[in-house]
């Protein structure tokens, strides 16, 4: 990888597993990369809740840390 | 008065709905989601029970399988109330965040479940049982986020009411260990959680979550008292999972309705249920 094409990536984690963007990359793209955008998750940057509205400004960062979450079956 | 006795709302379990924070549920079971065969036996089995909330869990979105089937997609969050839990957390900043990440599932659905959480906050993988300490650190914590908390604990009656004095809308002592089908097993303790939580205050709600195994275990929690129940694996699992649905709605309206009507005392000898005066007896016979 040459010095300008790490520049323009960066690498996050998303439930535990590396996931490349683009830097300045926002979580609603991150969605839209992983195809959830549209589907029923919530989104924790660094262990804070970002609301779905809140997303497209939401500019992720190196190593930030994500979880996408769901609702399922439970009691 | 006979006729209102058979009606429906009657059968749902009372004469009055019950009321958690601003939330009022019409049947006094809350069932879970969790474990059954399929989604559609899910939705079968939870029309069957009669309730009107539901229990849910919040999961990391499986991403490679982002297009697969989602609970929401059998689940009617328009007839529903959602209850997001915290299932699976083990420390109190865990169960924060899960409550929050909830909220935001919830909210984005427009369910109104967004406002509550099932608090738990467990010790111990193998027994399931809540940490104390945890527990009442996230209760503290949730009701200060503006959460309703309903809250899993096991039946420790001071326990029970520290949770309460911090501010949980409901306290939901376990009768026995999650999903182990052992029903209650210390009515002497839930008992004296009922008359410590409801001390001036009858009508805070006392729901017994986890441990039913079968119908009778239902009743007999409805009849110490307790507002409703809370359960999941002893619908979920059983061989016939919707007759047993059924059969656990009948159960909570018959435990309701007796404990409302009053049980008689327990003597230690027989009391005649047909008259004593006016008997024939035989000059020979023994007089007793």
């Amino acid at each position: 990888m040459t010095l300008s094409e790490a520049k323009q990536e960066i690498v996050v984690t998303v439930n535990g597993e590396p996931h490349r963007l683009v830097e300045g990359g926002t979580a609603h793209d991150l969605l839209v990369a992983i195809g959830l955008d549209g589907r029923p998750v919530a989104v924790e940057v660094n262990e804070v809740v970002v609301p779905r509205a809140s997303l497209p400004e939401c500019v992720l960062r190196q190593d930030d840390q994500l979880e996408i979450v769901t609702l399922v079956g439970g009691g | 008065m006979a006729d209102a006795v058979m009606d429906g709302a009657a059968i749902d379990g009372g004469e009055t709905p019950l009321r958690v924070g601003g939330f009022t549920l019409t049947s006094r079971l809350v069932v879970g989601t969790g474990k059954y065969a399929s989604y559609a036996e899910m939705a079968r089995c939870l029309e069957a029970s009669g309730t009107d909330c539901v229990t849910v869990a919040v999961r990391r979105e499986r991403l490679l399988n982002a297009a697969g089937e989602n609970i929401l997609d059998h689940l009617d969050v328009s007839r529903y109330t959602l209850l997001p839990n915290t299932a699976g957390c083990f420390s109190a900043t865990d169960a924060v965040r899960v409550a929050r990440l909830g909220r935001e599932l919830l909210r984005d659905l427009g369910n109104a479940g967004s406002e509550w959480v099932k608090l738990e906050v467990l010790g111990d993988q193998k027994t399931l049982l809540p940490d104390p300490v945890g527990t009442l650190e996230a209760t503290e914590q949730l009701v200060a986020d503006g959460f309703t908390v309903l809250v899993y604990t096991s039946d420790d009656p001071i326990i029970a009411r520290r949770l309460k004095d911090l501010g949980a809308a409901s306290v939901m002592p376990a009768g026995s260990p999650i999903g182990s089908g052992q029903g209650i097993l210390n009515a002497n303790s839930l008992s004296i959680c009922l008359e410590y939580l409801k001390d001036g205050d009858p009508e805070y709600p006392v729901i017994v979550d986890a441990g039913v195994g079968t119908a009778s275990d239902v009743a007999a929690a409805m009849e110490l008292g307790v507002d409703g129940v809370l359960l999941n694996t002893a619908i979920a699992h059983a061989a016939a999972p919707l007759r047993m649905a059924r059969a656990m709605r009948a159960a909570c309206a018959a435990g309701r309705d007796a404990f409302l009507a009053g049980r008689i005392p327990r003597k230690r000898y027989a009391m005649a249920s047909s008259p004593e005066t006016d008997r024939i007896h035989s000059a020979s016979a023994p007089t007793v």
